[in-house]
């Protein structure tokens, strides 16, 4: 595989004229976030976690969104007040494919919508009683719940509600943790400081007021999973592998995760972290704390998880390791199997990505193993040091472009005319309309796990279904 | 390993897996310290009690499952059946994300609103910057023809002044001072989607018409047609369009998402499609008559166009023979057309196709759910069936609602049992439904939690649907939408019929061939 990618295109010259568009003012703030990648460069040489220009069709979403959406939604054995007017968890509501195991609405609650639905004299007049009240319900309706979260939208900050003080008196009189969340979707400038957010709430709510299960027994060969949401049971698809080399996952963070397991954490030797940018803080702080180390990991495709296994053992002693070896040689056939049956039909083929979190990266070598190459990609919510080890996965003069707009992403993609296109929802039927092939690379298409071993299989399957399918090539009319 | 190249298993088999199934049982026993499993199950046993149920029912505070979002969608919705129309949502960014990801799982189809993506400073300081910048790039990159302010709740807690901030914009610059901006306020705190539909659209309207040189105009023999928020418009609309063709009358959709909702795959993204020309919105003020096809969507609306000097009616989610015999002969009544011949062909094709099959329908019980007009399209619906709806339930349903429902009901045997739950959402009809028990479910895509809970089975009839696909290329209004209602309703009789006499040499006595 070559060194450079696009290089028959004048990538530079294109970004120019997207960006002719814009006004002068937007135009000048746009620019810094969008660059063609340098040799070796430190980084991608783009600004990120900034502000979005309003008006243009950004794709990111807010801090409730990280928060409930992201860090805590998935707590299964909690319930989540989305609190404030009704919509934020409407539009939430089982949107992310957080698998888990459970029986809902008794002891498990991740499809359910809670809301204390603000009325106009809530806002007028404070909705604290309403979320005593809310409380006092779900304990009584909900007895197996282990804890309650207090998710805030935005009128909750803008009117002065004190959930703090509500979640202490409702926490000693239910006699369950009640943690509030000042998460309002205005704060910041993406779902970025919703993760923040959510991770000091754990800190302060989870760490601070409880203590690990008397019952709880370590071992030396404790580990947790940080930042895996178990979409399409990703986490899962992890777990396996990591039981697998003699680990013990003590914890997930936070797909199919519980309570309990969050209180457990700070017993781990180390942290393992894969969505590095939700949940650093959180790694960060149990390092300083608890003397706990962390370690970032890919388990997406055979590559990088063969790295990420041995970097994993190194850390324990040579049982570990040998396992480690013969987990890699165990799935190494269907691995083998997998690249032989798809690479053929792959290879060669052009990627465009436009993913939250650790994807626009973190996918890259898996492609790769298929022998598709990354021609583009790019982050909602990055910040610069996301961008700084996008440069390890990602090749000379790959556009690289930060918070894009619809705007800049459809023109992008129409001149480069890559063979894939991988991002969300919202753009998914944008590109099959032009005629790509499409895979949302955040709920994997309702399809899943992508990670692991067992994950790839299904990664290289539904590639190859995107990029193969007869229906691309009915779109034009014989006459 | 259970996973292979020749036969890939994703999330469907792999974790049925033996190993997956044994990494379940190590991760609860040893990490998730739940509660046992004599526990839940007594627990989930409670919960489809009586006394849970007045428990229930007793709740005040919180909202469980509810069925209906807030306004801005609405809003959002209706602006979008406007020819090359962008929303521009001012507030919170995230609500757009929101919005704009709930409508497109559900049309599969691209779904384009601009945010004024206002943070921290805009909530001190006010949202004006945000506007005056926001309509400037959005006017730049995406050259609508109309851009329709809609707001969240950050920016109506704080009281921007839309009105206000849109005259400064222009006068910066931002859009020509003759770029159509209509506005309005949606808060999410009041009302809910239907509530936002209602007042963008009299947003719209009011933009158009509320200019001083249209008034000495005279009325036409046009009629307007508002759809209301509707997940099958796209159906619903060109049917009403392919009625109106009929009748030969000048019907204009106000609000038509029909072509926006679904446009080709022939290599082109178009950002903008079909939807009611700004021309036909501007004239649609001289109609003689605007009919609405949702009442609880169009409250203001048809006030504000009755004040206009025309003619209004108002249905709700006319299903069926009957209903549809209300709207055809309100149309004659309003044209002064008869109802032409091709229309009471269909109309008789339907009642012959209730009749062939009236014999699984007669006597079904039935709970639905959904927004206030849909229910009582549906609950008349079925009582032409033979069907008995039971509980109806909409969390938007008022007391007013309440009694409509009790009237379109009685008189009819098949009412009997028949009772609205205005303001309730579906955890309270998880109890009803366990307590008091029916034949069928007709919701939307979040009843099939209900389905799995109390294995009744769900017919999928109304926004949002996200786990089926194109329904809402089919439609429901009109004589041919009822016959489209009507299969659907009756294949998922005929496959619980089915299912429920699958077992070999036990059940399956009746697994007839011909039913």
């Amino acid at each position: 595989m070559s060194l450079a990618v696009n290089t028959d295109i004048d990538v530079k010259g294109l970004v120019d004229k997207v960006l002719e568009a814009y006004p002068e003012k937007s135009r000048k703030r746009r620019q810094k976030h969008i660059n063609v990648l340098e040799a070796e460069a430190k980084d991608c040489g783009v600004k990120s976690n900034i502000k979005s220009i309003p008006g243009v069709m950004t794709i990111r979403g807010c801090a409730y969104a990280g928060s409930k959406g992201v860090v805590w939604g998935p707590i299964k054995d909690m319930i989540h007040i989305s609190h404030g007017p009704v919509g934020c968890g409407y539009y939430s509501w089982s949107g992310r494919r957080n698998y888990y195991i459970g029986d809902t609405g008794v002891d498990a609650f991740g499809t359910m919508h809670f809301t204390t639905d603000f009325q106009e004299k809530d806002i007028v007049f404070g909705g604290d009683k309403k979320l005593h009240k809310a409380i006092e319900e779900i304990n009584e309706l909900f007895p197996l719940a282990n804890g309650i979260s207090v998710q805030s939208e935005c009128p909750i900050g803008l009117i002065g509600d004190d959930i703090e003080a509500v979640s202490r008196a409702k926490a000693s009189e239910i006699g369950k943790p009640v943690i509030p969340a000042r998460c309002e979707g205005f704060r910041g400038v993406s779902q970025s400081l919703g993760h923040h957010i959510a991770n000091d709430v754990i800190r302060d709510w989870v760490f601070e007021k409880s203590e690990p299960k008397a019952e709880f027994v370590s071992t030396p060969y404790d580990v947790t999973v940080i930042g895996d949401y178990n979409i399409g049971g990703d986490a899962w698809a992890s777990r396996i592998l990591l039981e697998e080399i003699g680990l013990r996952v003590i914890a997930q963070w936070s797909g199919d995760g519980t309570l309990a397991e969050l209180e457990n954490t700070p017993k781990a030797k180390v942290n393992l972290i894969h969505c590095y940018r939700s949940m650093n803080y959180i790694a960060r702080h149990m390092e300083e704390k608890y003397n706990i180390p962390w370690m970032e990991y890919n388990f997406f495709g055979p590559s990088q998880i063969a790295a990420s296994l041995r970097k994993i053992a190194a850390l324990f002693d040579h049982t570990i390791q040998e396992k480690a070896e013969a987990v890699i040689a165990k799935y190494q056939p269907m691995v083998d199997a997998v690249i032989a049956k798809y690479k053929p039909r792959l290879e060669g083929k052009k990627v465009m990505l436009y993913v939250g979190g650790l994807r626009p990266r973190h996918v890259a070598d898996a492609y790769t193993d298929l022998g598709m190459e990354i021609v583009g990609t790019g982050y909602e919510f990055a910040h610069n040091d996301d961008y700084q080890r996008t440069t390890h996965y990602v090749k000379e003069g790959t556009l690289i472009y930060d918070d894009v707009t619809a705007y800049e992403l459809e023109k992008f993609v129409e001149e480069i005319r890559p063979d894939l296109v991988g991002s969300g929802i919202k753009e998914k039927y944008v590109f099959q309309k032009m005629g790509l092939p499409f895979r949302q690379l955040h709920s994997w298409d309702y399809s899943g796990p992508y990670h692991g071993y067992d994950g790839f299989a299904i990664f290289a399957r539904d590639m190859d279904m995107a990029i193969s399918n007869p229906v691309w090539g009915l779109q034009k009319a014989p006459w | 390993m259970s996973q292979s190249a020749d036969k890939v298993l994703d999330h469907f088999t792999l974790f049925h897996q033996p190993e997956y199934r044994a990494l379940f049982e190590r991760k609860k026993k040893d990490f998730e310290f739940g509660h046992s499993d004599e526990k839940v199950a007594e627990v989930s046993e409670w919960t489809k009690s009586k006394e849970y149920l007045e428990k229930n029912f007793a709740r005040e505070a919180i909202t469980i499952n509810p069925t209906k979002a807030c306004q801005p969608i609405g809003a959002m919705y209706a602006a979008q059946g406007f020819e090359g129309t962008l929303p521009f949502v001012h507030g919170s960014q995230g609500c757009v994300a929101y919005f704009r990801t709930h409508l497109t799982r559900h049309f599969k189809e691209p779904n384009n609103a601009v945010s004024s993506s206002m943070t921290e400073d805009a909530a001190v300081f006010g949202g004006l910057n945000n506007m005056i910048d926001g309509l400037a790039n959005a006017y730049a990159l995406y050259k609508p023809k109309m851009i329709a302010v809609m707001t969240t709740c950050m920016a109506e807690v704080i009281g921007d002044d839309l009105g206000g901030f849109i005259t400064n914009a222009k006068n910066k610059e931002s859009v020509p001072q003759e770029f159509p901006v209509p506005y309005a306020h949606t808060p999410s705190f009041v009302g809910s989607h239907i509530v936002g539909y209602d007042n963008m659209m009299k947003g719209i309207l009011s933009y158009f018409w509320d200019k001083a040189e249209d008034y000495s105009v005279e009325k036409t023999q046009a009629i307007n047609i508002i759809p209301g928020f509707d997940g099958y418009a796209v159906g619903n609309n060109r049917e009403l369009k392919r009625i109106a063709a009929q009748f030969g009358i000048d019907v204009t959709i106000l609000s038509d998402v029909s072509d926006v909702f679904d446009t080709p795959g022939d290599g082109e993204y178009r950002m903008y499609d079909g939807g009611t020309t700004l021309e036909a919105t501007k004239q649609a003020l001289h109609a003689k008559a605007t009919i609405s096809m949702q009442e609880y969507n169009t409250n203001q609306t048809l006030q504000f166009v009755k004040e206009k000097g025309q003619e209004v009616a108002k249905f709700n989610y006319p299903l069926g023979v009957t209903a549809t015999d209300d709207l055809l002969l309100k149309l004659a009544e309003l044209s002064g057309k008869a109802i032409p011949d091709s229309l009471k062909l269909e109309r008789g094709r339907l009642v012959d196709a209730i009749a062939d099959s009236h014999a699984h329908l007669h006597g079904k019980r039935f709970a639905i759910y959904g927004d206030p007009d849909f229910c009582l399209g549906m609950a008349r619906f079925l009582l032409e069936l033979g069907a008995e709806p039971v509980h109806i339930l909409s969390t938007s349903g008022s007391k007013k609602w309440e009694k409509q429902v009790a009237k379109a009901v009685e008189g009819s045997p098949f009412g009997a049992a028949a009772k609205a739950y205005g303001g309730k959402d579906l955890w309270h009809l998880r109890s009803l439904l366990f307590n008091e028990p029916v034949d069928y479910i007709i919701g939307n895509s979040y009843g099939k939690y209900l389905e799995r809970d109390t294995k009744i089975p769900l017919i999928r009839l109304t926004y949002p649907i996200f786990d089926r696909h194109h329904h809402h290329r089919y439609p429901s209004w009109g004589y041919q939408g009822a016959l489209n209602v009507l299969v659907r309703i009756l294949d998922r009789i005929f496959e619980d019929m089915d299912a429920n006499t699958s077992v070999v040499g036990v059940t399956d006595i009746s697994f007839d061939l011909v039913r």
